[in-house]
């Protein structure tokens, strides 16, 4: 039996709410209809506080927390939206669309889209950042999947739930800052992998149209993540 | 006609469509407005317009949609001009928002994209226009960069209604709010 699990009560926006000590604010928020936006977070996978959508001011703190990587505390004080937050947001969500080319009219997942749902969401009707226009990679070596880098948004989702869900550890993350770029094995084409088992979690997570399954047209890119849970759980229980 | 004239009676709001680098899709679309299209004319009178014999842009407009990325130095030109004249400047769709599909252009340059076009792929006297063809700039360039914009209406192309809505809110002085009406791609 699990020890009796420490309530700890704490104020977001101004309503008192309860959750358990282990919480992320981001859970405690969603649990109680308060939402915060998120891109790189993932519910079932690791969170690593990543694109930073989800900051949030906190009493007494100076600085911004994501609230995907922060524990409830007794007492806490949370405000998930300010005029503060709605610039900071609107700039990160600028800048990632400054970082790549992402071009919504021709790509796979235009409609089905978390970047573009996100523009949407947070009234971004342009772009006030020079776009940088990268050259980046475009792999289909894959036999039955492709990866355009121009659509990534480095929210590291395919890495976790290749790592963490499918035990594989196919891709990772290599250089830093604005270079940085997802990756197969130890840099070679994502078709001559010998970790990637072909299970197409990674491009059932991608909330961009940055993995896809070749084949699909503009639009046509689909994703089904409700096997998440489920194997997650499968997992634990191995352990 | 000056604004402030007309031949039969108060004078209407003066609009105009400009055409940059884009596929005209926005214009389609706005065509698409079928029937609502007769309310509008009824409105404002259309003083400048691929849609229109008119070859040179107006002194005095009072809003002006205009589609496409600003690609060329004729586009930078123009939009220059239009500014200038022009009350409300409308972004149509994506291309003037983002630029959009001729920013695909941009990882590569000028110089490349006309190699590629005209010699490259030709057989018969490959050769790159330097007379008639206006010369590219080297990044096609969303319309917000080079002139200031007063309304943004992403979409690819936005839909008749949306842009109908924009027209019939600026026609009524009202500054329309697009949220929840369209988005890039839509």
């Amino acid at each position: 039996m699990k020890p009796a699990e420490q309530v700890t009560v704490l104020k977001i926006n101004g309503d008192e709410v309860s959750a358990h000590a282990d919480q992320t604010i981001l859970d405690v928020a969603r649990e109680n209809g308060i939402e915060i936006p998120t891109l790189c977070y993932l519910e079932n996978l690791t969170e690593v506080g990543g694109c930073r959508l989800c900051l949030v001011e906190i009493k007494g703190a100076a600085k911004l927390q994501p609230a995907c990587v922060t524990r409830v505390r007794e007492g806490m004080e949370v405000a998930t939206h300010s005029s503060r937050l709605d610039t900071y947001r609107r700039k990160i969500l600028e800048l990632i669309f400054t970082e790549r080319n992402h071009i919504c009219s021709v790509c796979v997942a235009n409609g089905n889209c978390d970047l573009q749902d996100m523009a949407a969401a947070l009234g971004m009707d342009h772009v006030t950042y020079p776009y940088l226009n990268p050259s980046v990679p475009v792999d289909l070596s894959h036999e039955l999947f492709g990866i355009d880098q121009n659509r990534c948004i480095l929210c590291t989702r395919c890495v976790r739930v290749c790592a963490e869900i499918e035990g594989a550890h196919t891709w990772d993350v290599r250089n830093s800052g604005i270079n940085s770029r997802v990756f197969t094995d130890f840099n070679e084409p994502w078709g001559e992998s010998q970790t990637c088992t072909n299970c197409g979690k990674c491009v059932n997570v991608c909330p961009t149209g940055a993995l896809f399954k070749k084949g699909k047209a503009v639009g046509e890119r689909t994703r089904q993540i409700d096997f998440l849970p489920y194997l997650k759980t499968m997992r634990e229980e191995l352990k | 006609m000056m604004n402030g004239e007309s031949r039969n009676g108060p004078a209407k709001p003066r609009l105009a469509t400009v055409w940059l680098d884009g596929c005209s899709g926005c214009h389609m679309s706005f065509l698409d407005l079928d029937d609502k299209l007769v309310d509008i004319c009824l409105r404002a009178d259309l003083v400048y317009s691929p849609l229109v014999d008119t070859k040179t842009f107006p002194d005095f407009v009072d809003v002006t949609l205009v589609e496409g990325a600003v690609s060329s130095q004729e586009d930078l030109e123009k939009i220059k001009h239009i500014r200038d004249h022009t009350k409300f400047l409308v972004a149509l769709g994506d291309c003037a928002v983002t630029a959009n599909v001729p920013s695909m252009r941009n990882p590569f340059g000028a110089n490349a994209i006309l190699r590629r076009a005209y010699i490259e792929n030709v057989t018969l006297n490959p050769r790159v226009p330097d007379r008639v063809v206006p010369p590219l700039l080297n990044r096609s360039s969303p319309v917000h960069t080079v002139v200031k914009v007063d309304v943004f209406v992403p979409g690819c192309p936005p839909s008749a209604e949306t842009i109908g809505y924009v027209v019939n809110e600026l026609l009524d002085g009202r500054m329309p709010d697009l949220s929840g009406r369209t988005r890039f791609g839509a």
